[in-house]
């Protein structure tokens, strides 16, 4: 190990209050247990992580991406939550040059025309989950879709992701209302429609609602539910069988099979008592990242296009929990997308993975983004 | 639109203003006979569910969860009651509103601090896990027991609040506290237990609540703003009011939900249809609140004239 | 009280030379962050100061002024969408927009009175909210970031530093305003509707006029600050409309000082500087927090201006 040069400092942006908190909480777990594994350094150099509430409020978002980028002066930034706190924050980041690692929302936006060459996202693009699903669905044959997701931008992108990979017309794609709690109408409708599969894109709260409600009419078992961001480690535990039989199209599971993940898993359970969810894994996978990057990057890390460039190879060479990664041209992920099938909520590897949907899949925007 | 959609969208309303009016009933009572704003209402709901997940996990009996919500519930109110709402009843509203607010923050920190920010879990019990006849349609037996439960909190109220001498003790004190006061009667020990009376209530909801949504923190913010439409649609300090109330927004809102995007479909074309009929739906609620207030400013059934 | 003891005169001039060499000091040191801040908070001090008007001064609840907000933040987003980012243009769009709303919303808010003027108001907030959420080509939820921030020929309101002095420049004008309003005619109709409309109207005062007027100009106002707003932001979203940011301008107002000229924006100041000092020592800033406000509403009961003004009022001792 070579002379420690620097102390780099990275500022961690997620909801750690309110009802997102918890998305937030497995982000910086994950990340937390990876630096306590690089024993508190990045690159070999002494890092420093500052952790920071956004609330899921994009204007205080805004306010705390200029305060870590004015005054704390971080190296890099990580976490960036939600789609539209996301969002708020990416003029200070564009403006300011200063890598930023999403290691949740990246919107058609920042995939597309509004990429930069120093943001990156370790996650995934939000449309990727539910093209695999769509992929799924359409080989399997599956005739008569019902679509439901939340009325507002990433519902909408969820369906339009489908429906590229979904090639039959569905049935009817019904817009609920944002942080509507009772669902039954819609399912309701949705059993008038005698459907032989259902797509919903729930994130959160609503996700537990609208399974819990689904299985309780009694359609757990006789109507296919596929998912993208519904179902996953954060909301298992408050689902239990209500979830079981779900298929979800994601880019990572706690049961996929290889070495990094399987170790990944065990220590998050050992350390949080509890199993980790893809926001976990993206975390985890971020800190990884970093200190490929900023080991590449040497004394030169510190410079802001430098570190952003290091990042971008390093996607390569570091190994994420989910096997194969590496970033494309729009600094998205180009990596497999599989599906995923809640065999029995309540065992200690409650997901099985069920197929391989999309192959080191790019997503649809990358073409719009002029980076090479 | 056939007998088969509308008539279970109807018990569906009809369920969800049940709901609606749990959480109005014990509102209104306090807002009409107190004068006090509870914003916290919302998060005695909380409160409420959060504790029927706890005591299930210990007990896995819905009952006792049920229960638990109550007590719970009453207990926060109580103690809410005691040391701050006690305090500014002779004040104007906005300050209500204010230490409200506080409340908010503060219960929704400590429901982070004592239970974390993982959702937690609790389902129906099995004995009402099934589905029932009506009509010869199938409809979800736990969600059938909501509407008997919500008619039973009616019929009981109307008798506590209009048969019995704490009812009646509770009425005189909402026109004339001093003469109350003067016959004899602790205007303060009354106030304080129909606060925690509202409380419960509020609790009520949040444990029978609680097996078919998520129970997290936050959960009794977005309700809260329906259950205040529901009082003012009502009128004020009348549980009646309420009940009407809730229904009334409990069908609208869920048949606009299921209806208007249809309906849209007809008149113009599926892409603005998908576009239009969602933020018509989710607008259709307080654009009826607000007619009904424009022709009836103080809600249909006021309790006092 | 029309005339200031000598001790509340020292502390207004005081705050004013802070106000204005703020950017200066932080340059200096460095510190350029602070900027931002003080400017989001003094832009929730302006549109605090706005609502003020129809609830301090007025009587009249509205726990939907953060429509206003939004309107206001979305005439800079939605030209810029465009490519225009003339500021002439956007306080022009602001203007019409927020009177035109404000106008029609007031003209029905009004019929009504006590908690149904609150959820009035509220509703017609979320109705914008959802409106704007689901338009999509405008981001809806996501938001939409400004590239084109509002210029008024050499003043461009993407430079922080810029911004800042406009948003003080706004702030004074609104104080000076409202301080003027408070003792004209206009202003004595309005605050004597507050006490007793009656008996206003008794005396010949056309009272739904005076309040119709008062709301429009309170939703312009706060309209402004949400212009301003979208600049610091360099974003709009929906969010800014949502009951809960409505909610914290009252919270603002009554920290404050309820119908006091300086109480929205020492509300605004204190609150988020507040929130700011938590966040730094603890994770659960939110419960001190929630405890401070409850203990302000229960004990303080003329909010900070009243504290203060009987501060300011005990005499200066001089050494004979």
């Amino acid at each position: 190990m070579g002379a420690a040069y620097g102390q780099v400092k990275v500022g961690f942006i997620t909801p750690q209050s309110g009802p997102a908190a918890v998305v937030g909480q497995d982000q910086l777990d994950g990340f937390n247990l990876a630096m306590e594994q690089l024993k508190g350094r990045l690159g070999g150099q002494p890092a420093t992580v500052i952790a920071e509430d956004d609330q899921a409020k994009p204007d205080l978002g805004n306010q705390i991406i200029k305060k870590l980028i004015e005054r704390e002066k971080v190296d890099a930034v990580v976490g960036l939550s939600f789609s539209n706190v996301m969002m708020a924050m990416l003029k200070p980041i564009v403006d300011s040059g200063i890598p930023a690692i999403s290691t949740n929302a990246a919107t058609s936006v920042v995939a597309g025309p509004g990429c930069a060459a120093n943001f990156f996202s370790v996650a995934w693009q939000n449309d990727g989950p539910a093209e695999a699903a769509g992929k799924y669905v359409n080989d399997g044959g599956y005739k008569r879709v019902f679509m439901l997701a939340p009325n507002y931008q990433a519902g909408k992108d969820m369906f339009a992701g489908f429906k590229r990979y979904y090639k039959t017309a569905v049935l009817d794609e019904v817009y609920t209302q944002v942080g509507q709690t009772d669902y039954s109408a819609e399912i309701a409708q949705l059993q008038a429609a005698k459907p032989d599969a259902v797509f919903v894109f729930y994130p959160g709260a609503a996700g537990i609602n609208f399974v819990k409600q689904f299985s309780q009419a009694g359609l757990n078992g006789k109507i296919p539910m596929f998912s993208a961001f519904t179902i996953d480690g954060t909301s298992l535990p408050s689902l239990r069988d209500a979830a079981n039989g779900a298929i979800t199209g994601a880019s990572w599971d706690a049961s996929m099979d290889n070495p990094q993940n399987k170790k990944f898993v065990a220590d998050f359970k050992a350390k949080y008592k509890r199993i980790p969810s893809q926001f976990a894994a993206a975390g985890f996978d971020a800190a990884m990242l970093l200190d490929a990057a900023v080991k590449k990057a040497g004394p030169d890390y510190a410079d802001k296009k430098k570190l952003a460039a290091a990042i971008k190879s390093a996607g390569s060479e570091f190994k994420s929990v989910r096997g194969a990664f590496r970033f494309n041209n729009n600094n998205m992920p180009i990596h497999n997308y599989y599906v995923f099938k809640v065999e029995n909520a309540t065992a200690a590897n409650p997901v099985q993975t069920v197929g391989l949907a999309l192959e080191n899949h790019s997503d649809a925007y990358a073409r719009q983004c002029p980076l090479k | 639109m056939t007998a088969i959609t509308l008539i279970p969208q109807l018990l569906n309303g009809l369920q969800y203003g049940m709901l609606l009016f749990l959480l109005a009933a014990g509102l209104t009572l306090v807002l009409g006979i107190m004068s006090y704003v509870n914003l916290a209402h919302g998060s005695l709901y909380m409160v409420g569910a959060y504790c029927a997940a706890v005591v299930f996990d210990h007990t896995g009996s819905f009952l006792l969860a049920v229960a638990g919500a109550v007590a719970g519930a009453a207990m926060a109110g109580a103690l809410i009651e005691q040391l701050i709402a006690s305090r500014l009843y002779q004040r104007d509203h906005v300050e209500h509103v204010l230490a409200s607010f506080g409340m908010v923050l503060l219960l929704n920190e400590l429901a982070r601090t004592v239970w974390g920010p993982q959702p937690l879990f609790l389902t129906v019990p099995k004995a009402l896990g099934g589905t029932i006849d009506i009509f010869g349609i199938q409809y979800s037996a736990y969600r059938f027991a909501i509407v008997v439960l919500g008619l039973a909190v009616l019929v009981g109220s109307h008798y506590l609040i209009h048969g019995t001498r704490a009812g009646m003790l509770v009425r005189a004190g909402a026109s004339n506290p001093r003469m109350v006061g003067a016959l004899g009667i602790n205007i303060k020990v009354l106030n304080g237990a129909l606060f925690t009376f509202g409380a419960a209530l509020a609790g009520l909801a949040g444990g029978i609540a609680a097996p078919i949504v998520s129970v997290q923190l936050g959960m009794g913010e977005n309700i809260l703003i329906l259950t205040l439409v529901v009082i003012v649609v009502g009128g004020i300090g009348s549980i009646k009011g309420s009940f009407y109330g809730a229904l009334i927004v409990g069908l609208i809102d869920t048949l606009g939900r299921s209806f208007l995007p249809l309906i849209l479909r007809e008149t113009m074309n599926r892409e603005l249809a998908n576009a239009a009929g969602p933020a018509l739906a989710s607008m259709l609620v307080y654009v009826v609140m607000a007619v009904i207030l424009a022709f009836r400013p103080k809600g249909l059934f006021p309790a006092r004239g | 009280m029309t005339s200031l003891s000598l001790k509340a005169r020292a502390a207004c001039l005081l705050g004013l030379v802070a106000l204005l060499a703020l950017p200066v000091l932080a340059s200096l040191t460095g510190e350029t962050f602070y900027i931002s801040m003080a400017s989001r908070i003094l832009i929730f001090g302006i549109a605090a100061s706005a609502l003020n008007l129809v609830f301090g001064y007025g009587g009249l609840v509205s726990l939907g002024h953060a429509l206003f907000l939004g309107i206001g933040a979305y005439s800079v987003a939605i030209p810029s969408f465009y490519g225009i980012g003339n500021g002439f243009v956007h306080l022009g769009i602001c203007l019409v927009a927020c009177a035109a709303v404000g106008a029609m919303t007031a003209a029905i808010s009004l019929r009504t009175s006590g908690i149904g003027f609150i959820m009035i108001t509220l509703a017609f907030a979320q109705m914008g909210y959802f409106a704007f959420m689901s338009l999509k080509q405008y981001g809806g939820d996501d938001g939409t970031p400004i590239s084109a921030t509002s210029r008024f020929g050499a003043l461009d309101l993407g430079s922080s530093i810029h911004l800042y002095y406009a948003i003080v420049t706004v702030l004074l004008a609104t104080i000076v305003g409202m301080y003027w309003l408070r003792r004209s005619s206009f202003g004595m109709v309005l605050r004597g509707a507050r006490q007793n409309a009656r008996r206003a109207s008794a005396l010949g005062f056309d009272v739904k006029r005076t309040q119709w007027l008062a709301y429009i100009l309170s939703a312009t106002t706060c309209g402004i600050a949400g212009m301003l707003f979208a600049n610091l932001n360099a974003f709009a979203s929906p969010s800014l409309m949502s009951w809960f940011i409505s909610s914290e301008l009252i919270v603002m107002v009554v920290l404050g000082g309820v119908g006091t000229v300086l109480g929205p924006v020492l509300g605004a100041i204190a609150f988020i500087g507040a929130e700011e000092l938590a966040k730094a020592v603890t994770l659960h800033w939110a419960a001190y927090i929630g405890l401070a406000v409850i203990v302000v509403a229960v004990w303080a009961r003329n909010g900070l201006v009243g504290s203060m003004a009987s501060w300011a009022s005990k005499p200066v001792k001089v050494q004979a």
